[in-house]
C-alpha cells in the first residue's frame, strides 16, 4: 500500500465526514454501518408492534385495540421483524463488516452491487412502512390464500412490493457473499482454515441466493391474483392455496436457518475466544452447518401438516424434520465441548453467546415435539409454537446479533464500551426473555391459540407473566442503545485487538483503514490456535 | 486494433481474479434464475396435473406457428450471440458489433412477434380478467391455463428485453473498442445470460403450445 495512507492514519469512518460520501460509499465497513442504522429502526418498530399486542393480551378482552387493528398488529410485527430486520440482521450487518476483514480481502467483490442491496433493502422498507401508514395489512406475515388475494381489502400489494423488493437485495448480498469467499480468500487461507463465522456466512448465502427467488416469484402471483382477482391460487376456478403454502413455505422455512446459521457462526467466535479454547470439531462444526442450509430445503411440509397434505408426505417431512436435529446436536455438543477445560472469562459478549447456547438449545428441542406428526395436531398453531420459534430468532439470533455487536463493537468504532452495564443488559435480556416466552410454551400446551386478541380467562396468569417479561426484555434491549451510544463520544479508544481474539480482522486496527489492511495478510496457522498461546496484542 | 487492457478494480489483486469472480457471480444469478422460473413451472404442472382436458384444450386455442417461429428466432439469436462472444474473444470488433446488432433484432423480432400473437388472443377474447370467454366444458380452467400462459410469457418476454437493452448497450461499447481478447468480460456474461433466456424458452415453448395439441 501507498506510504501517504500509512502517514494519514485515516481510518474508514474518518476519511470522509460529508452525508454524500456515505450514500455512495462503496466500502464494505460503511455499508455495514448503513445497515445497521436501518434495521436497528426497523428493530424497534416491528418491537413496538410486539409491546401493542403483549399489552393487549394483558386481559382476556381485547381492551386496548379493535380485532381488526390486533391483525395488523400482528402482521406488521411479523413482516418487519422476519424480512426487515432478522433476515438482513447479522448478514448484512456483521457480515458485510467482517467477511472482507476476516479473509483478508480490501472489499467484497461487487461493491455496487453491495452499496445496491442497501438501496434495496431501504425501498422495500418504505414499501412495507407505507403499507402501514395506509391502513396496514391483516393476513398475518404469512399472506395465505386465498384470503390474502380475493378476501383481505388491506394494503396486501404495498407490503408484497415491499418484500419482493427486499428480497433482492438478500440475492445480491448472497451472491456477493458467495463470490467473495470463493475468490478473494488471503494467501494461506484454505477453505478448512475459514473462521467458522465465514463458514457460517457461506452457508446463508446459499440459502439466500436459492431460497428467495422462489419467494419472490410466489409473491409476484400473489400480487397478481390480488390485483386481478384470478390466479392459481383460487380454488374458484380450480386452483389450489395449498401450492401457495408449498411455495411460501420452501422458502420460509430455509429462512429460519438464514436467521439462525449466522448466530451459530457468531457464537463460535465469541465462544472460543472467551473459553480460551480451540473450537472443538471444527471441520464437524463447517460440515453440520452446510447441512442445516442443506436440509432446510426438504421440511417445509412440517409448516402443513394439518394443511391436508397427504398422510405419506406428513410422514416424510417429519422424519427429515427430526434429521435437521443431528447437526444441530453436533453444534451444541461441540461448543459445549469448546468450554471443557478453557479459561473462560464472562465479558458481555460471552454472555450473550451462552445465553444463545441456551435459548437455541431448548428453541431446538421444542422443535421436536413440532416435528412429530401427532402432537403438532394438538400444538399447531398454539402458542406452543410461537415460543418455539421465538426461542430460536429471538433467543438463539437476537442474543447472538446482541453478542456480536458486542464483540465487535470496538473494532467497528474504535471505542470501548461498559463491560458492565453491557453484562447487566445480557442479564436482563436473559431474563426478560425467558419471562416473556416460556409461559407461552405452557399457555400454548393447553390449547390457547395464535393470533386471537381475546382468551379464556384461566389463560390470563400466563398471558401477564409474559407481558410483565416483555416490559424486561424490552428494558434489556433499549440499554444497549444508551452505553454503545455514549461509548462513541465517551469509551476509551479501543486497541486493535481488545478481546486478544484470533483471526485476520483483529490484525488491523480499530476502526479498520478504508483499504482494511496496510499489506495483504498471509494466513500459517489453523483458525482459533487459542490454546497455542502467543496472542496478536494491539 | 490496440488491445484493451482490462481496468481492474481497487478489491481485487489482478485481471484473472476480476474475471473468476465475475464468471462465478453471474452463474450464480442464472441459478436464482432458474428457480424465479422454477416456481412458475411447478405451478403450471401441478395445475395442470388437476385438470388435464382443460390444459389440453387452452393449448389448443394458442398460436403454435407464431410461437414455432419465435422459437427459431430467438435459437437463431443464441447462435449469433455465441458468435459475438466469439468475435470478442479473438478481438475482431466489427465482427462482434455485427453479431451484437443481429441478436438485438432477432429479439426484438421475438417481441414484436409475441405482441401480435397477445392482440390475437385479445380478440379471440383470451384474456383472463380483461376479456375471457370459452363456450366449452371447464371454462374455469381453461382461464386458468390462459392466465399461467400470460404470466409465464411475459415474464420470459420481459427477460427478452432487458436481454435486448443489455445487448445494444454491449454493441454501442463494442463499436467505441472497449473490448479485445484481454478483456471481454461483460460479453461473455451477456451471453450467458442471453442463452438462459433462450433455454427457459425451450421449456416454455413446448409447455404452453405443444403438449396434447394434437
Amino acid at each position: 500500500m501507498s506510504s501517504i495512507s500509512v502517514a494519514q492514519h485515516d481510518n474508514y469512518l474518518t476519511a470522509d465526514f460529508r452525508l454524500w460520501s456515505w450514500l455512495i460509499t462503496l466500502d464494505h465497513k460503511r455499508i455495514a454501518v448503513l445497515y445497521t442504522v436501518s434495521i436497528t429502526l426497523l428493530f424497534f418498530i416491528g418491537g413496538a408492534a410486539a409491546a401493542m399486542i403483549r399489552l393487549d393480551l394483558l386481559t382476556p378482552y381485547s381492551e386496548l385495540v379493535s380485532i381488526e387493528t390486533y391483525n395488523k398488529l400482528f402482521t406488521m410485527h411479523g413482516v418487519i421483524m422476519v424480512w426487515f430486520f432478522l433476515i438482513p440482521s447479522i448478514p448484512t450487518t456483521l457480515g458485510n463488516f467482517l467477511l472482507p476483514l476476516m479473509i483478508g480481502a480490501r472489499d467484497l467483490a461487487f461493491p455496487r452491487l453491495n452499496l445496491l442491496s442497501w438501496y434495496l433493502y431501504v425501498i422495500g422498507a418504505l414499501f412495507a412502512i407505507e403499507s402501514l401508514i395506509a391502513g396496514g395489512v391483516d393476513t398475518g406475515w404469512t399472506f395465505y390464500t386465498p384470503f390474502s388475494t380475493m378476501f383481505s381489502n388491506t394494503h396486501v400489494f404495498a407490503a408484497v412490493t415491499g418484500v419482493f423488493i427486499a428480497g433482492f437485495s438478500s440475492i445480491l448480498t448472497g451472491l456477493n457473499f458467495i463470490v467473495t469467499i470463493h475468490e478473494m480468500r488471503a494467501p494461506g487461507l484454505t477453505w478448512f482454515r475459514l473462521p467458522l463465522f465465514i463458514w457460517a456466512m457461506y452457508a446463508t448465502s446459499l440459502i439466500l441466493v436459492l431460497a428467495t427467488p422462489v419467494l419472490a416469484m410466489t409473491l409476484v402471483l400473489i400480487a397478481v391474483e390480488h390485483f386481478f382477482h384470478i390466479g392459481v391460487f383460487d380454488p374458484a376456478l380450480g386452483g389450489d392455496p395449498l401450492l401457495f403454502q408449498h411455495l411460501f413455505w420452501f422458502y420460509s422455512h430455509p429462512a429460519v436457518y438464514i436467521m439462525i446459521v449466522p448466530a451459530m457462526g457468531v457464537a463460535s467466535e465469541i465462544i472460543g475466544c472467551f473459553a480460551r479454547n480451540r473450537i472443538f470439531g471444527y471441520r464437524f462444526m463447517a460440515y453440520a452447518m452446510l447441512a442445516i442450509a442443506g436440509f432446510g430445503f426438504v421440511v417445509w411440509g412440517h409448516h402443513m401438516f394439518v394443511s391436508g397434505q397427504s398422510a405419506y408426505a406428513g410422514t416424510v417431512f417429519s422424519l427429515l424434520t427430526f434429521l435437521v436435529s443431528v447437526p444441530s446436536a453436533i453444534k451444541v455438543f461441540n461448543w459445549t465441548a469448546t468450554l471443557y477445560k478453557g479459561h473462560i472469562s464472562f465479558e458481555a459478549p460471552m454472555l450473550y453467546a451462552l445465553g444463545f447456547l441456551g435459548l437455541f438449545t431448548i428453541g431446538g428441542l421444542t422443535g421436536l415435539f413440532l416435528a412429530s406428526l401427532g402432537l403438532d395436531i394438538q400444538l399447531h398453531d398454539t402458542y406452543f409454537v410461537v415460543a418455539h420459534f421465538h426461542y430460536i430468532m429471538v433467543g438463539g439470533a437476537v442474543m447472538a446479533f446482541f453478542g456480536g455487536i458486542h464483540f465487535w463493537w470496538p473494532k467497528a468504532t474504535g471505542r470501548m464500551y461498559s463491560d458492565a452495564w453491557a453484562r447487566l443488559a445480557a442479564i436482563i435480556t436473559f431474563v426478560g426473555f425467558n419471562l416473556t416466552f416460556f409461559p407461552q410454551f405452557i399457555v400454548g400446551y393447553l390449547g390457547m391459540p395464535r393470533r386471537y386478541p381475546e382468551y379464556p380467562p384461566e389463560f390470563q396468569i400466563w398471558n401477564v407473566l409474559s407481558s410483565a417479561g416483555a416490559v424486561i426484555l424490552a428494558l434489556g434491549y433499549a440499554l444497549p442503545l444508551f452505553y454503545l451510544f455514549w461509548s462513541l463520544r465517551n469509551g476509551p479508544a479501543a486497541p486493535s485487538n481488545p478481546w486478544k481474539a484470533k483471526g485476520l480482522e483483529w490484525q488491523t486496527s480499530s476502526p479498520p483503514l478504508p483499504e482494511n489492511f496496510l499489506r495483504t495478510p498471509v494466513v500459517a496457522e489453523e483458525p482459533y490456535s487459542y490454546s497455542t498461546g502467543g496472542s496478536t496484542d494491539g | 486494433m490496440a488491445s484493451t487492457i482490462a481496468p481492474i478494480a481497487p478489491q481485487f489483486d489482478d485481471a484473472v481474479q476480476q474475471r473468476d469472480a465475475s464468471n462465478l457471480g453471474i452463474w450464480i444469478f442464472l441459478a436464482t434464475e432458474i428457480l424465479f422460473f422454477g416456481v412458475l413451472f411447478a405451478a403450471y404442472a401441478i395445475t395442470r396435473t388437476q385438470h388435464t382436458a382443460a390444459f389440453a384444450a387452452g393449448s389448443r386455442l394458442t398460436d403454435l406457428s407464431l410461437a414455432t417461429v419465435n422459437t427459431a428466432l430467438l435459437l437463431t439469436s443464441s447462435l449469433t450471440m455465441a458468435l459475438g462472444v466469439y468475435a470478442a474473444q479473438s478481438g475482431a470488433r466489427r465482427a462482434l458489433v455485427r453479431w451484437l446488432s443481429l441478436t438485438v433484432i432477432l429479439g426484438v423480432a421475438f417481441l414484436v412477434i409475441k405482441g401480435f400473437e397477445y392482440h390475437a388472443d385479445y380478440v379471440e377474447h383470451l384474456v383472463p380478467a380483461v376479456d375471457f370467454s370459452y363456450p366449452g366444458a371447464q371454462a374455469g380452467e381453461v382461464e386458468l391455463f390462459f392466465y399461467l400462459y400470460f404470466v409465464i410469457t411475459a415474464i420470459h418476454g420481459l427477460h427478452v428485453f432487458i436481454g435486448v437493452v443489455v445487448i445494444s448497450v454491449i454493441a454501442v461499447m463494442a463499436s467505441r473498442n472497449a473490448f479485445g481478447p484481454a478483456y471481454f468480460t461483460p460479453v461473455d456474461l451477456t451471453g450467458l445470460y442471453w442463452h438462459l433466456v433462450d433455454i427457459i424458452w425451450l421449456f416454455v415453448y413446448p409447455m404452453l403450445y405443444l403438449v396434447s395439441r394434437s
